[in-house]
C-alpha cells in the first residue's frame, strides 16, 4: 500500500500546534472569516484559532474553500 | 454542529441598545422570513433558490466524487441539500447576528449539507478501516539525511499511539488522520457528531504532542517544512 511521506503523516497525526477552535465554532464563525478575507482584512487577528482549525480539519477546510469561492460569484 | 455562539467582534453590524442592526439587504431577508402568509412563502422560496445555487456549486466542485451517480441523481441531491439547508437556516434564524451578510451566512448551511451528502455517498457501502495495526504502518522510510534525526521521533510516536491513547482515541485518530475517512462519515457510523469527534481527535493529538515533548523531541520546525 502506498503511504504518504512521513512528514505529511506526522502533520496529520499531530495536528496544528497552537490553540484552535472546534468544528462547531468554526461553522459559527466561518462566514465572517471569509468576508474579512475577501475584504483584504486581517481575518486571523479578528478570529483567532480559526486558521489553526482549518489546518487540522480537512472537512472544515473544504467548506471554507467552497465558501471563499462561492461568495464573490454571488454579488 | 449548528449551535449558536456569539462572534468575537463585529464588522458588518452595530449594536444599539442591545438590538442588532443589520445591513439593509440582510435586514430585508430577515424581515421577509419573519412575516407570515404568502409573503413569507415567497421569501422562503427565494431562500431555497439561494441555497440551491450554493448546493449546485458545491456538487459541481465535487463532481469527481459522484462519478457513479447519473445526472438526474445529482440534480436530486442538490434539491435535497437545499431543502435540508432551508430547514436548518429557518431553525437558526435567531442565531443570525449580522456578523456577515445574510446570504454568506445562509450559504454555509447549503455547502455543509451538500458536502456532507457527497462524503457519505462516496463512502456508502465501504468499510471504515479501524485496524489497530494501521498505526504501526506509519512510514519509517525516511531519506538518509532525515533518518538519523527523525527515526527516533517516529518510533516515539508509534509508542505514544500504542500506549498513550484510549482505544476510542486510537480508532478515531487512525480513521481520520491515517486512513482519510471523512469526519462526517465516521460521525454517522459511530452515531456521534462531527464536533464531538474532532474533540476526540484534538485530545489525542495533544496527548501525542505532550508525549513527544516529554521525550525531549522537537516537532514543529520539521513539520512546518511541509507547509
Amino acid at each position: 500500500m502506498q503511504r504518504p511521506e512521513p512528514r505529511q503523516t506526522l502533520a496529520r497525526l499531530l495536528g496544528p500546534a497552537g490553540p484552535e477552535v472546534g468544528c462547531d465554532e468554526c461553522f459559527d464563525l466561518i462566514d465572517r472569516y471569509v468576508e474579512l478575507q475577501l475584504a483584504g482584512q486581517d481575518a486571523d487577528s479578528a478570529i483567532p484559532g480559526l486558521r489553526a482549525h482549518l489546518a487540522g480539519c480537512p472537512a472544515c477546510a473544504e467548506e471554507h474553500q467552497s465558501l471563499l469561492a462561492l461568495v464573490p460569484t454571488a454579488h | 454542529m449548528l449551535t449558536a455562539r456569539a462572534s468575537v467582534s463585529t464588522v458588518n453590524t452595530a449594536t444599539v441598545c442591545g438590538s442588532t442592526v443589520f445591513d439593509p439587504e440582510s435586514r430585508a431577508w430577515i424581515d421577509s422570513l419573519r412575516t407570515s402568509g404568502s409573503a413569507r412563502e415567497a421569501a422562503v422560496e427565494r431562500l431555497r433558490q439561494l441555497l440551491l445555487r450554493a448546493a449546485r456549486f458545491e456538487l459541481s466542485r465535487r463532481r469527481g466524487q459522484l462519478a457513479s451517480l447519473r445526472e438526474p441523481d445529482v440534480v436530486d441531491l442538490a434539491e435535497q441539500a437545499a431543502d435540508d439547508a432551508c430547514v436548518a437556516v429557518l431553525a437558526h434564524l435567531d442565531d443570525f447576528r449580522g456578523a456577515s451578510r445574510f446570504t454568506t451566512w445562509a450559504y454555509k448551511f447549503a455547502l455543509l449539507e451538500a458536502a456532507t451528502k457527497v462524503r457519505r455517498l462516496s463512502w456508502r457501502g465501504r468499510e471504515i478501516p479501524l485496524e489497530p495495526e494501521d498505526w504501526e504502518l506509519i512510514p519509517g522510510d525516511l531519506s538518509p539525511s532525515e533518518d538519523a534525526e527523525h527515526s527516533e521521533l517516529l518510533n516515539a510516536l508509534r509508542e505514544a499511539i500504542a500506549s498513550g491513547l484510549t482505544p476510542h482515541q486510537r480508532d478515531v485518530l487512525v480513521a481520520l488522520a491515517l486512513n482519510d475517512v471523512p469526519i462526517d462519515v465516521l460521525a454517522e457510523r459511530l452515531s456521534t457528531t462531527r464536533g464531538a469527534l474532532y474533540k476526540t481527535l484534538h485530545d489525542a493529538r495533544r496527548k501525542l504532542r505532550r508525549h513527544l515533548q516529554e521525550q525531549g523531541l522537537v516537532l514543529d520546525s520539521w513539520l512546518e517544512e511541509t507547509n
